[in-house]
């Protein structure tokens, strides 16, 4: 069962979120801050950090760039506020997804599970490893190295990337992104995309401003390549 | 964005069109080509002014002249035609012969002219001219003539030729200071052709003295009623330009007259409105700030409940009776409170304008099969759906699956199966093409009295059910959405019974963001 690290503020919603998720079968540690959770990264070593926007001292944005320096565990954001300023902020910082309170154990479960599905689409009768310019995915060992140097992506970028390069050429609109990539059954923010799309860039490609693998197509989404 | 599938709206009862137009009532026109305007009327006055008294002047001058030249003219005829008589020796009786020879020398000598002289005596008639008899003479100066020893004159004018006639009896001197008439009367008939022609250059004169005066009088009264009408004008725009919304325009105020005055007054209002407007406008944004600080505040306290009700709903099977339904009713209204916070907070954003559009060129009828999948209605026989397929819109996606979910569960609620989602594109008026989505159900219809609100916020349609399944906000928020993207949403009913919502939202194809 997936181990979460909740980091909320206010005691009744941490209450309320980890008794309704240790019900669903999770392993739930909560903190109160932003530098516990820190702190308790190191020696609960979660599977998933459930992380609220906005906490005092240390925001949920800066506990998401400093987990991001070192490390590609998988972040949910939780956010009170439906301002997509935040949601925008959150996910430029490194975020995989987010979840807007107030909102159901279920939904926090169906998130959590989509965000740790480990990738097997497209390995079917394809080379474990395949090699695109610089680039090289490994789909089997799920890696990705840009002229043989390791690249450390994010579960949202490394799921985008999968996704993209499978169907070399291919146009996916943002909700079909928002669907396939991120499992939302609901016609979410296509701005998820847009920022993964734009780290997932600073990773990989030579120059973001023109990018070479993962092209935008105007008015109808993304494609990976023509290179 | 994570969202649960929603229940359906309640029908509240709707505005036709929310667009508001139609009570503005064009005032241009009005403005041009006024007949009657305060211009023409300062003019028109300061012309009739300056015409009166300029021909009040000139008749008057004009009336002096003329009778001060024409009184000379006869008062020297008639001092000299009785001077004439007075000195000329007149046989008695009066012999015929010789007669017109006297008459002609005195004839000759006449003044300022030379004049024809007629005699009467008895039935004897001379003249020095070549009718013996003049025409011009009137019976009234004979009478007069005979009457007056000093003589009579009267002017005549015949066949437009001006005339001075003096009538002057002869007498005889019986005493110091009586006399008696001899009989004879002498008549001279002169022209006034040259005074009638100093006369109409006194006319002329007269004239053109006065009209240059009127032009003259009109730089004035354009003076004036431009000193009136810049004032006026000013106010018109100042009143106009607060109309459209400016509350802070002013007029300048010059001077201390009524018009300064009316400037004050204008300002002074102008100053209260914007002060009253301020305050609504204040209040306004504190109700909306309240409604979507409340909304906030209320969202944390929910986020821990609804993490719990699935505990409960779980365990509400172990419980005793009476703490099960209780335990199951906290639940079910936990869920129905998120629903109406999460609402909530999505009217105030578009009450605060934070409402923004992210559109992706998206195929329509694929967008509306998801909205009813997702919601578990694909299956359900009770909505038929007709979507033509390859009609590609700029929408956004959240928010049209918003449009289409809250229809169709409003008419699955308050409506009656089946119920029918039409898409299809058409012509506008203007031109444009407009995509139409439309939901029809075969409920009843909404009441006649229930349509003009079916849009406003937490309306109910039966005022008897107090509670609906919904927050009461969906239709607004359809409305809201629907106009975020430029277009209208409309509800009727149909001639066969049953209520039919028509949203009709612009095509736009054009490429703008990724």
């Amino acid at each position: 069962m997936p181990r979460v690290l909740l980091v909320e503020d206010d005691p009744f919603v941490r209450e309320g979120v980890q008794l309704g998720l240790r019900r669903r079968g999770h392993e739930v540690r909560a903190a109160e801050t932003g530098e516990d959770g820190l702190a308790a990264l190191a020696e609960f070593r979660p599977d998933l950090l459930l992380l609220d926007l906005m906490l005092p001292g240390m925001t949920g944005v800066q506990v998401c760039r400093q987990v991001r320096e070192h490390s590609q565990l998988p972040i949910i954001m939780l956010t009170a506020r439906g301002d997509d300023f935040d949601v925008v902020i959150g996910l430029e910082a490194g975020a995989d997804d987010y979840i807007v309170k107030p909102a159901r154990p279920e939904v926090i479960d169906a998130r959590i599970r989509a965000v740790l599905r480990r990738m097997d689409d497209g390995s079917t009768g394809r080379p474990a490893i395949e090699v695109y310019g610089d680039l090289t995915i490994d789909r089997v060992g799920l890696t990705v190295s840009k002229a043989g140097r390791l690249l450390t992506l994010a579960p949202s970028e490394l799921r985008l990337l999968l996704h993209l390069s499978a169907a070399p050429e291919q146009v996916f609109s943002r909700q079909q992104l928002l669907e396939n990539v991120w499992e939302h059954t609901f016609h979410a923010d296509g701005r998820l995309v847009d920022a993964c799309v734009a780290r997932l860039r600073g990773k990989i490609e030579n120059e973001v401003g023109s990018p070479r693998y993962v092209q935008t197509l105007r008015g109808f989404g993304y494609r990976f390549g023509p290179l | 964005m994570i969202t649960v599938p929603r229940p359906g709206r309640p029908r509240s009862c709707g505005r036709d069109d929310q667009d508001g137009a139609g009570s503005a009532v064009s005032t241009r026109g009005r403005s041009r080509a006024r007949a009657f305007g305060l211009r023409a009327r300062l003019l028109a006055a300061f012309l009739l002014v300056a015409v009166v008294s300029a021909g009040t002047t000139s008749a008057l001058t004009y009336r002096e002249a003329r009778n001060a030249l024409l009184k000379t003219a006869q008062d020297t005829a008639v001092s000299t035609f009785r001077d004439q008589v007075q000195r000329t020796g007149w046989g008695l009786p009066v012999q015929e012969e010789g007669l017109e020879e006297v008459l002609r020398d005195l004839a000759r000598t006449g003044k300022p002219r030379p004049w024809v002289v007629f005699a009467e005596y008895g039935t004897l008639r001379a003249s020095s001219g070549e009718n013996p008899v003049s025409t011009v003479i009137t019976p009234e100066l004979r009478r007069a003539a005979s009457a007056d020893r000093y003589g009579s004159f009267e002017r005549v004018v015949k066949d437009g030729v001006p005339y001075l006639t003096i009538g002057m009896p002869t007498v005889f001197r019986t005493g110091p200071d009586s006399v008696l008439p001899t009989g004879l009367v002498l008549y001279a008939v002169m022209r006034m052709t040259d005074e009638q022609v100093n006369v109409d250059a006194l006319l002329v004169a007269a004239r053109n003295g006065a009209l240059p005066g009127l032009a003259v009088a009109l730089v004035p009264g354009l003076i004036a009623a431009r000193s009136v009408l810049r004032p006026v004008r000013e106010l018109r725009r100042a009143a106009r330009s607060m109309g459209s919304g400016r509350l802070d325009t002013r007029i300048p105020v010059r001077g201390t007259d009524e018009l300064a005055d009316l400037a004050d007054t204008f300002n002074e209002s102008a100053g209260q409105l914007e002060r009253s407007v301020g305050a609504l406008r204040d209040a306004e944004a504190r109700a909306r700030r309240f409604a979507s600080d409340v909304s906030h505040e209320l969202r944390t306290p929910l986020a821990g409940m609804l993490a719990v009700t699935e505990v409960l709903d779980q365990d509400a099977d172990r419980l005793d009776a009476d703490t099960a339904q209780a335990v199951r009713l906290v639940s079910a209204e936990t869920g129905k409170l998120a629903v109406l916070v999460e609402d909530l907070m999505e009217i105030s954003r578009f009450d605060a304008r934070a409402a923004e559009l992210n559109s992706d060129e998206i195929d329509v009828a694929e967008a509306i099969r998801k909205s009813l999948q997702t919601r578990h209605w694909s299956n359900d026989d009770r909505i038929r759906a007709e979507l033509p397929t390859g009609i590609r819109a700029r929408l956004d996606p959240r928010r049209y699956d918003i449009v289409v979910a809250n229809l169709v569960g409003n008419a699955l609620r308050h409506g009656g199966a089946p119920v029918t989602v039409r898409l299809r594109t058409e012509a506008s008026s203007s031109g444009t093409q407009v995509l139409i989505t439309e939901v029809a159900d075969s409920g009843p219809g909404i009441p006649s009295a229930s349509l003009p609100h079916i849009f406003d916020r937490f309306y109910k349609a039966d005022a008897a059910r107090s509670r609906s399944p919904g927050s009461g906000l969906g239709l607004a928020i359809t409305l809201e959405n629907v106009r975020l993207h430029g277009g209208t949403i409309r509800a009727g009913n149909l001639p066969g019974g049953g209520a039919v919502f028509t949203v009709e939202i612009p095509l736009r194809v054009e490429e703008d963001g990724g």
